[in-house]
């Protein structure tokens, strides 16, 4: 005999019960007639307390509330790619078909289709001993991605039952184990996990391979790992989404997940549209079938938008367990600790930092250590990246959703402002961004890409950084004082800036840009340099080595030599020699 | 048979605290009657039980603790449409107030509305002509878009809103419709803009809904969601495109602030509520297409900055929801340039795929993306100038500066009546840029460069 609890109040998105209850923390409810999503978030004696993941308007006193036994979670199985879901993993398509363009309350359906048949390969025999995370099924779930069908975790036993190969609809028994217990088990092609819980691996391992974006400013200044995480802050307007969607497109991670996470409704649209129009260069496909989307726009109900980070995380966990590397793009983190500060408010508990709850540094930092490079409990590899959007209020870096982020992630890609006026994107500011993990890398580079990747790049570094003391002089003077050694500083660094830095994501060339030619680029903006430094070195005004045009010559490259021609770049360096040497004599 | 609830527990600014009621609803109307006979309205803000906490959109003087009488409604706030409030002033709460007698309705909405799902917007493409060329040639305006116009008190945000429905009115077609809602602005100011839309003959295709600064500030936090419901109707119903403009979003947000802090809720930055995002995000997103309707909703709200600082709560988490926005800069406003957009923090995010080939000029963005580099280079030339003195700087810092004088003059500054079109603007550019010498426009190539780049010599 179920117990009847019933609404006592209702503030937003926050309900309470009077009195005792059976229900447990973090348990998933109905709320009202309507059945309304919602989650239980507090315990004592006197009181259990809500919160909705919809809109509560027109909820009454004494309406049931459901106790559902589980934790709030998702469904995983196949048909999850491609899709796109709201913040509680309800399927946007399919609420349309339901109710039209505008979302309705109360609508609850299967977050995967029940009905659509898969092409399941049964990989598991009749006597196998299967441990938690195991395959025993495989099945394409697009063009790009087999979908592994696992054992759930912390589930063992004797397979003592096995359907033949063949096409499945994802509730329908693959096979049957009976575990130590003597217990039989029919498992289909889907499980279910709580999204606020990390799924198990066997171990986690270092983090040496670079995630590669084909954006030369983070490929090369400020890499980030497979299985690392990230933070992209910026005011708004600075390119935050911009970044993300280049990312998310281009970078060579398996399976994307994309979280907007109270952000534009329009945004998710350009996303949708685009990733289908696009293919990935590595397979051919449309990029949808790499790509899962969870849209929790602005407007969309508050509670909603905090579990859908942990809604994206989870799916990005479930492909990592198959092998997979996966990269969960969150849009944007702080719409996500704002929700957390009106709920905190809403529960009247003591505010810290600028009315943000005293919890939020450890949220965060649960949330990014979900990221990792990891031996599967299947003993594969695979990763989850996780990059997330940070929108500091006022632009101002010192408040503390950006702060606490920079301690959890060991890369931070600041954007600034005043280069995104100048319309210089991606507006990443390399005097105040930084990554760990460069060092880490030092081998992959070497074997992969060239010995002398991290020498360049170190380089490059030096000439940013010995400019922009310098443009403090100019500030002051103006650069007409300077010596020629010093402009020729600011003349290459303007190279490497606009040249180099400075990518256009709507050129069809230099919206990604291969490794090699990012090198090979660098290769040919140091040539010039060294050569340059010689010249000058000679008594030899700057103003006629800028007379031979090669510094503009050097600014196009990125325009005119294809990715496909890397070759064409020692005809520069040739080029530098023959023009450049006369003028030593 | 609805039952009156004599009496109330307590009032407290605008909020009054009923117990004993029954069957209350969340987020229900409610309607009071004073003993004098006057009525008010009010909705539930919080439920306890039987006690509800109900936030008067009148204001509560005159209200005592024994003399009034209570009825629930059991509905939402609703507003009444039908096609004839085109043409029509309502209050702050959609009810008509010019006198023509009430709205007989074909349906009634939640004012609230419901969010719009992701997979059944259209991306907005289609460029509004605005005939104003720092606009249309750097933060185009598309159909569907949410633009905000960032101000500050005494600038002339109410003149180029104005513009902009008129010269937008002129390019488009029978299906175009403003819905225009006041809230907090000077009488001077909404007669101002009912005289520039019967001048403009634009007055019949308006509906006006007004919440002025001496009305209740209560009433003026539904006063945008009622315009927004009207828009959402003639658009998705009607099948209008609808220009919605919300004035001034900064009152808005200081009566939410009043209204927060009188529940005694947490406040964060600068005694706002923590929910100001999502309360924004509920009005703004408002705007789109949607698949199934040929009409659109695109919103021009404005603003005033607090002391003219965008990092003010107000002006900066607009500028998280909308898609760009339009700044006016004090210093080019007291040079008497109209309109003074500041170029460089002005930005409209839809832009790049409403421009360019099949839609304005294949050069458009080329031109856009040189003329924000040399201006935004001319910053620094600028603060150079004003340390070492002009005459000291390089030629090309000098020639900068010239272009700069120019820009300011001749592209941004137009008249208030001057209708430019998108030629006449992308052209006036290449010409300001050709003042240039070539190498510094690094941000265009060979080929566009060879066709617009035309040096006077």
């Amino acid at each position: 005999m179920p117990e009847t609890n019933v609404i006592y109040s209702i503030n937003g998105p926050i309900v309470t019960i009077k009195g005792a209850t059976t229900l447990s923390m973090t348990e998933m409810v109905y709320v009202g007639n309507e059945k309304l999503v919602g989650e239980v978030i507090k315990l004592d004696k006197d009181s259990t307390t809500i919160q909705v993941y919809e809109e509560t308007g027109g909820l009454k006193p004494g309406e049931p509330i459901f106790s559902t036994g589980d934790q709030i979670s998702v469904v995983l199985g196949p048909g999850i790619i491609k899709n796109i879901f709201d913040g509680i993993e309800r399927p946007l398509t399919a609420l349309e078909e339901k109710s039209g363009s505008f979302i309705k309350r109360g609508l609850s359906m299967s977050a995967i289709s029940t009905e659509k048949e898969w092409d399941v390969t049964v990989t598991a025999k009749v006597g196998d001993r299967l441990k938690g995370g195991e395959i025993y099924a495989t099945c394409p779930e697009t063009d790009v991605i087999t979908h592994r069908v696992m054992v759930p975790p912390y589930l063992e036993g004797e397979v003592v039952e096995a359907k033949p190969d063949g096409k499945y609809k994802v509730n329908d028994t693959i096979i049957k184990i009976e575990t130590p217990s003597g217990e039989v088990k029919e498992l289909t092609l889907c499980q279910k996990w709580p999204i606020r819980i990390p799924r198990p691996v066997n171990h986690r391992m270092e983090a040496t391979k670079p995630l590669i974006t084909g954006q030369r400013v983070i490929d090369t200044l400020f890499p980030v790992a497979k299985g690392g995480a990230a933070a992209i802050p910026g005011g708004f307007g600075t390119g935050k989404t911009m970044t993300q969607h280049q990312l998310a497109k281009w970078c060579d991670a398996d399976i994307i997940i994309y979280v907007g996470c109270g952000e534009r409704g329009n945004e998710m649209t350009q996303a949708l549209q685009e990733f289908s129009e696009i293919t990935d260069p590595k397979t051919g496909k449309p990029l949808t079938d790499r790509t899962v989307l969870i849209a929790n726009t602005s407007n969309m109900p508050v509670a909603a938008r905090e579990a859908s980070i942990y809604t994206g995380i989870t799916l990005a966990e479930y492909y990592r367990d198959m092998g997979y590397h996966t990269a969960l793009m969150a849009d944007s983190t702080s719409r996500w600790a704002e929700a957390l500060r009106e709920i905190s408010g809403r529960l009247e508990e003591m505010p810290a930092d600028e009315g943000f709850p005293a919890y939020l540094p450890s949220r965060l930092s649960k949330f990014y250590e979900r990221a990792g490079y990891v031996e599967t409990l299947c003993g594969k590899e695979g990763s989850v990246t996780v990059i997330g959007a940070v929108s500091p209020q006022g632009s101002d870096f010192s408040e503390p959703v950006t702060q606490n982020t920079k301690r959890f992630t060991r890369c931070f890609w600041a954007l600034d402002k005043s280069l995104a006026y100048a319309r210089h994107y991606p507006a990443i500011n390399w005097n105040t961004s930084y990554s760990e993990y460069v060092n880490d890398f030092s081998k992959w580079y070497h074997d992969n890409v060239g010995e002398n990747f991290l020498k360049y790049r170190e380089e490059i570094c030096n000439i940013l950084s010995e400019e922009s003391s310098l443009m403090e002089i100019v500030k002051l003077i103006g650069a007409d004082v300077l010596p020629d050694d010093q402009k020729l500083t600011i003349e290459i660094a303007r190279v490497i800036r606009v040249g180099f830095l400075q990518q256009n994501a709507f050129h069809p060339e230099d919206t990604y840009v291969p490794l090699e030619k990012q090198m090979k680029m660098m290769e040919v903006i140091l040539h010039m340099y060294h050569v340059c430094r010689d010249i000058v070195a000679k008594q030899v005004p700057i103003s006629k080595i800028i007379a031979t045009g090669l510094f503009d010559k050097l600014v196009k490259i990125k325009y005119d030599v294809p990715n496909n021609n890397i070759g064409m770049l020692d005809s520069y360096i040739e080029e530098i020699n023959t023009v450049l040497r006369p003028l030593m004599s | 048979m609805k039952i009156e609830h004599v009496g109330l527990s307590s009032i407290n600014g605008s909020l009054v605290v009923l117990e004993n009621v029954v069957d209350p609803h969340y987020d229900e109307m409610v309607e009071f009657t004073l003993a004098d006979g006057k009525k008010c309205t009010g909705r539930i803000v919080m439920v306890e039980g039987d006690k509800v906490a109900v936030q008067v959109f009148e204001g509560t003087t005159g209200i005592s603790m024994t003399n009034v009488r209570t009825r629930l409604t059991g509905k939402p706030i609703e507003m009444k449409l039908s096609p004839e409030i085109v043409g029509r002033v309502f209050d702050g709460l959609g009810r008509p107030i010019d006198g023509l007698g009430e709205i007989y309705p074909e349906e009634s909405r939640d004012v609230n509305g419901s969010p719009i799902n992701p997979v059944s917007r259209v991306y907005p493409r289609n460029y509004i002509h605005t005939g104003i060329s720092s606009i249309d040639a750097l933060a185009t305006l598309i159909r569907g878009q949410k633009l905000p116009i960032f101000s500050g008190s005494g600038m002339k945000h109410n003149e180029l809103a104005v513009q902009i429905v008129r010269q937008a009115s002129i390019a488009d077609s029978e299906d175009f419709g403003i819905v225009f809602a006041a809230m907090g602005i000077k009488n001077d100011v909404a007669d101002y803009f009912r005289r520039s839309f019967e001048e403009s003959n634009v007055m019949n295709r308006v509906t006006m809904f007004l919440n002025l600064s001496n009305d209740p500030i209560i009433e003026r936090i539904i006063t945008p969601r009622c315009a927004l419901t009207a828009a959402e109707y003639l658009a998705f119903t009607l099948n209008k495109h609808i220009l919605v403009i919300l004035t001034d979003m900064t009152s808005y947000a200081e009566a939410l602030r009043e209204f927060s802090s009188s529940k005694g809720e947490i406040p964060s930055r600068k005694g706002f509520p923590g929910y100001l995002y999502s309360d924004f995000a509920t009005l703004y997103e408002r705007a789109g297409i949607i698949k199934d309707a040929k009409g659109s909703v695109t919103q021009i709200p404005i603003l005033t900055m607090p002391n003219d600082d965008i990092t003010n709560p107000i002006p900066d988490l607009t500028g998280y929801i909308t898609e760009g926005q339009i700044v006016l800069d004090r210093t080019l406003d007291t040079k008497g340039i109209y309109p003074p957009v500041s170029i460089l923090p002005s930005l409209s995010r839809l832009m790049k795929d409403g421009i360019g080939k099949g839609y304005t000029r294949e050069d458009h963005s080329a031109l856009a993306n040189q003329l924000f580099a040399s201006y935004a280079k001319l910053q620094d030339a600028k603060a150079l100038a004003s340390v070492i003195g002009e005459e000291e700087l390089s030629d090309d810092d000098k020639k900068l500066m010239v272009f700069g004088r120019e820009f300011e003059q001749r592209f941004i500054n137009q008249g208030y009546n001057e209708n430019r079109t998108m030629e006449e603007t992308l052209d006036l550019g290449w010409e300001l840029l050709s003042m240039l010498p070539k190498e510094m426009l690094d941000r265009v190539d060979e080929k566009t460069l060879e066709e617009h780049y035309k040096p006077a010599e």
